[in-house]
């Protein structure tokens, strides 16, 4: 089985072992387009390692937990990042190794080379993959070529190739990835030239900047661009942009430096030059009898042909193709960095002085008419702040993501998720909030009178440093009674809090975080220990953004939940009104319209119903044994305490397990004193999950109906190091 | 998987496609297994299986009638790992014979009709098993029991 071949040896019956960028190439070369030195790694060589290392099976688990289409993006994200690290962490097979490596010595002996992915899925679907699967270029050195090779094969479980292969019908099980290893063409002008505008069919379109053209590629340089004549082959317009940057070989890799002087000053290519760039996107497009899609370089004054192929937005107008939106489901270090300053210096602060602005208003001083009126203000005020929600603050969870991606490729740890460590332990508002819990509950547990009142409910007298510090904690965070975040329920009392500090000040040991995470400071220091120069300072940019992601995974939840609570402060008014004018039997216009806009919110409503469990023919389904995904490291076992409705909350006693369809930032008051943490909603970096993991506790998320199948006292043991759920029995 | 039917309909398949159960049962606490091979019942509360009075599985449970039957799809492949679906049954065996042991010989032979003469041979016995529970195993490790009232 030869697993490289060169273009010199593949004739038709290849593309199914090469795949279709790499047949493309093979036909551009045997026409006399001029193509930098290539040769093909076959899909033999991708299944002869996934086969002989198990991990095509282990590849099939992982994605067959549970079906597919229930799986959130976030836990098809983590399913990717395992995926990943197995293709970086299992051992290339030493038969595999030895001749790879003779190979690739002999061939390129010291070039740098660029390891493009070239999946045979693609002429399969009619449908391109362009952006979906991982190319590297300027790679040096035998083994980090196959290093590279390794992450382009991996690129083939990335959760935007699954997520597109799914939606256009492939069979997982029949994918496989053939990789085009190219010699480095040092070109210091590069572009891509379309034979037809997307937009327009009269006319073709050539985009250039300097340096390497993965600039361009990847949204980091914005190129000069031409609008050109289909027809007549002549320049319609030149629009030149402010050249500041380009891409460049460094030592390993590329780095991305300011253009110098003289350069920004003129376009990348001349007229005669963009003629003659359109000329081979016409050529390439009569041999394959489509529009084409072509990267282009050129090296001292030679035209080279990269790679080409069809224009895909063509395509995706025909076929409605989603591959845009989940490439979008990813964003640029850049483009976080930006997200970070928005959301940090004008979009947390703005959500503090509004929650700030709406408590100071005296709710009782208003009319029954206006109450209605700032009700209505106040859930479009909270309704503009959810979108904001997730227009930006969910994207900038992705600040953990690439992080989490760049640790494990500079490391290559065991666990996918050690990069965890290294964000975990910072200044969460939530944290803030459990430890004023555990002030207070300490203040109850050194005085019995008070804990004597609190047990009968009788708080009304308190102690004033208590009463002071209870009035404290409430303004900032609300008293527990109500469901923030998308609740239902609100009940302004403080019964549910004193509940709660009573079970706690009665297990201290539950206050603190229980388990000691591994040396984050080790951990940092190994991984920055892996750069050098630039990279290491990309590196500590990257942790630093990472950390901001993370802290903001929780900060925003409290924040938002602060406004929403306003606005049920505001609805609970409102509700007092008219019940006490219903007693009372008082009717006017202004209490039918305060009325009116309670029921138009329509709080009160989204009870959860129980699952079906039993049948007419004497049949009852009980769940032994449930899997989701692994997002808390341990094990534990306890009681279920599950939670359908916020004021569950206030029965949680210590050593339960929370069971919950998603955790509400403003719920995890009662983390502190659980075991464990069950979750419908998946994935490893949603609320719960981080909260678990704060408090070292064991999760699993995204077990479909965890709470319908499981119920309040059910005993369960909780495996976070697999993901599994298991429902004992009584004597087990 | 929360209604009875979601996981009845993976027993019958099972039902239908194997023809094999490994059955479990024990003496003195020593467990013991052996291969049978099987009917169901359409509704799913009995399973049936032919066995020589003079087997030592036989003789197991005619001592505890308390028995396990496992029926998986394995193929004995990689792939088993995540797309074999198993089912454990848990119930208690007893002789079957008269006009009942007649009619279900004839399901029997229906789909074991190689073993017409071993079915029928006045050393062997026709043995029901009364389903209580079944455990069903699929995706590798999602595990859901339905119990049964008889």
């Amino acid at each position: 089985m030869k697993w490289i071949l060169s273009p010199s040896e593949i004739n038709q019956d290849h593309r199914n072992r090469i795949g279709g960028k790499a047949y493309t190439l093979f036909l551009m070369a045997r026409e006399g387009f001029k193509i930098p030195e290539t040769l093909f790694l076959t899909v033999d060589a991708y299944n002869e390692f996934v086969i002989a290392t198990g991990l095509r099976e282990r590849i099939l688990l992982e994605l067959n937990r549970k079906k597919f289409k229930d799986m959130r993006w976030e836990e098809i994200w983590d399913c990717a990042t395992r995926i990943r690290n197995l293709f970086l962490k299992k051992p290339i097979p030493k038969h595999l190794d030895v001749e790879l490596t003779a190979q690739l010595q002999s061939r390129f002996n010291g070039k740098t080379v660029a390891v493009r992915s070239s999946a045979p899925d693609e002429d399969a679907a009619g449908s391109s993959f362009a952006g979906l699967h991982e190319s590297f270029i300027n790679v040096r050195g035998t083994e980090s070529i196959i290093k590279h090779v390794r992450l382009v094969w991996a690129s083939l479980w990335s959760d935007a190739a699954l997520l597109y292969r799914q939606e256009i019908g492939l069979d997982f099980q029949k994918s496989a990835m053939a990789v085009v290893l190219q010699e480095t063409v040092t070109g210091n002008r590069s572009g891509v030239v379309f034979s037809q505008n997307p937009s327009d069919e009269t006319q073709g379109i050539i985009e250039s900047v300097y340096g390497f053209n993965q600039g361009l590629v990847d949204g980091r340089v914005e190129p000069d661009r031409w609008i050109l004549d289909r027809e007549k082959h002549t320049i319609l317009s030149h629009n030149p942009v402010e050249r500041s940057h380009w891409l460049i070989p460094s030592e390993n890799g590329v780095e991305m430096v300011p253009l110098p002087q003289d350069l920004s000053q003129r376009p990348p290519i001349s007229t005669e030059e963009a003629l003659k760039i359109y000329g081979l996107a016409c050529r390439a497009e009569a041999l394959f009898k489509k529009p084409q899609d072509v990267e282009w370089t050129i090296q001292n004054d030679t035209l080279y042909l990269l790679q080409s192929r069809p224009i895909t937005t063509l395509l995706s107008n025909k076929n409605e193709d989603k591959r845009a939106w989940y490439l979008s489901l990813h964003r640029s270090f850049e483009n976080l960095k930006a997200l970070r300053k928005t959301i940090e210096e004008k979009l947390i602060p703005e959500m503090k002085q509004t929650a700030r602005d709406l408590a100071d208003k005296d709710l009782t001083m208003l009319s029954h008419g206006k109450l209605a009126d700032e009700i209505q203000k106040r859930w479009e005020i909270n309704h503009s702040w959810v979108n904001v929600y997730w227009e930006e603050f969910i994207p900038y969870a992705h600040g953990i993501r690439l992080f989490g991606q760049y640790y494990n490729d500079a490391v290559q740890p065991d666990d996918p998720y050690e990069f965890m460590n290294l964000l975990t332990h910072t200044q969460m508002a939530s944290l803030e909030r459990n430890r004023m819990l555990e002030d207070l509950a300490g203040m109850v547990r050194s005085d019995p009178e008070l804990l004597e009142k609190l047990q009968a409910g009788n708080a009304l007298v308190l102690n004033p440093e208590f009463g002071k510090k209870v009035d404290g904690f409430i303004v900032k965070f609300g008293d527990l009674s109500c469901a923030v975040t998308g609740g239902t329920e609100c009940a302004t009392d403080t019964r549910p809090l004193f509940k709660l500090l009573v079970e706690m000040a009665a297990n201290p040991s539950s206050l603190k975080p229980r388990k000691q995470m591994k040396d984050a400071g080790a951990l940092e220091k190994n991984f920055l220990g892996c750069f050098e120069g630039s990279k290491r300072k990309e590196a500590m940019d990257l942790l630093d953004l990472a950390r901001s992601s993370y802290r903001l995974r929780d900060d925003d939840n409290i924040y938002l939940g602060r406004i929403e609570a306003q606005l049920l402060t505001a609805v609970m008014e409102g509700r007092t009104r008219v019940e006490k004018s219903s007693c009372r039997e008082i009717h006017s216009s202004e209490i039918d319209k305060l009325k009116s806009v309670i029921h138009d919110l329509d709080y009160g409503n989204g009870k959860q119903e129980l699952a079906a469990f039993t049948d007419e023919y004497g049949f009852k389904v009980k769940p032994r044994q449930l899997v989701g995904q692994p997002a808390g490291p341990g094990l534990s076992r306890g009681k279920a305490r599950v939670i359908r409705h916020h004021l569950d909350l206030q029965d949680f006693k210590n050593a339960e397990i929370l069971v919950c369809d998603s955790v509400d930032p403003n719920m995890t008051f009662v983390i502190p004193l659980a075991a464990g943490v069950v979750e419908r909603r998946g994935g490893m970096l949603i609320h719960g999950a981080i909260i678990a993991r704060e408090y070292g506790l064991p999760c699993v998320t995204g077990i479909p109906d965890a709470t319908s199948l499981i119920r309040t006292g059910d005993e369960i043991t909780v495996d976070g190091y697999l993901g599994i759920v298991t429902l004992l029995q009584k004597g087990l | 998987m929360t209604h009875p039917e979601d996981i009845k309909k993976h027993i019958r398949k099972l039902f239908i496609d194997q023809k094999l159960a490994v059955l479990s049962t024990h003496r003195s606490g020593q467990p013991y297994a052996s291969l049978v091979a099987f009917v169901g019942k359409e509704d799913l509360k009995e399973i049936f299986f032919v066995t020589s009075r003079s087997t030592r599985k036989h003789a197991n449970l005619s001592a505890d009638s308390r028995v396990a039957l496992l029926i998986n799809s394995s193929m004995n492949v990689d792939a088993d790992f995540h797309e074999a679906v198993c089912v454990t049954a848990q119930g208690y065996a007893e002789e079957i014979g008269g006009a009942e042991k007649v009619q279900v010989l004839k399901r029997y032979l229906a789909k074991h009709p190689y073993l017409e003469d071993f079915a029928n041979a006045p050393t062997c016995a026709l043995i029901g098993v009364k389903i209580t529970s079944y455990v069903l195993v699929k995706n590798f490790q999602h595990v859901m029991e339905l119990s049964i009232e008889q």
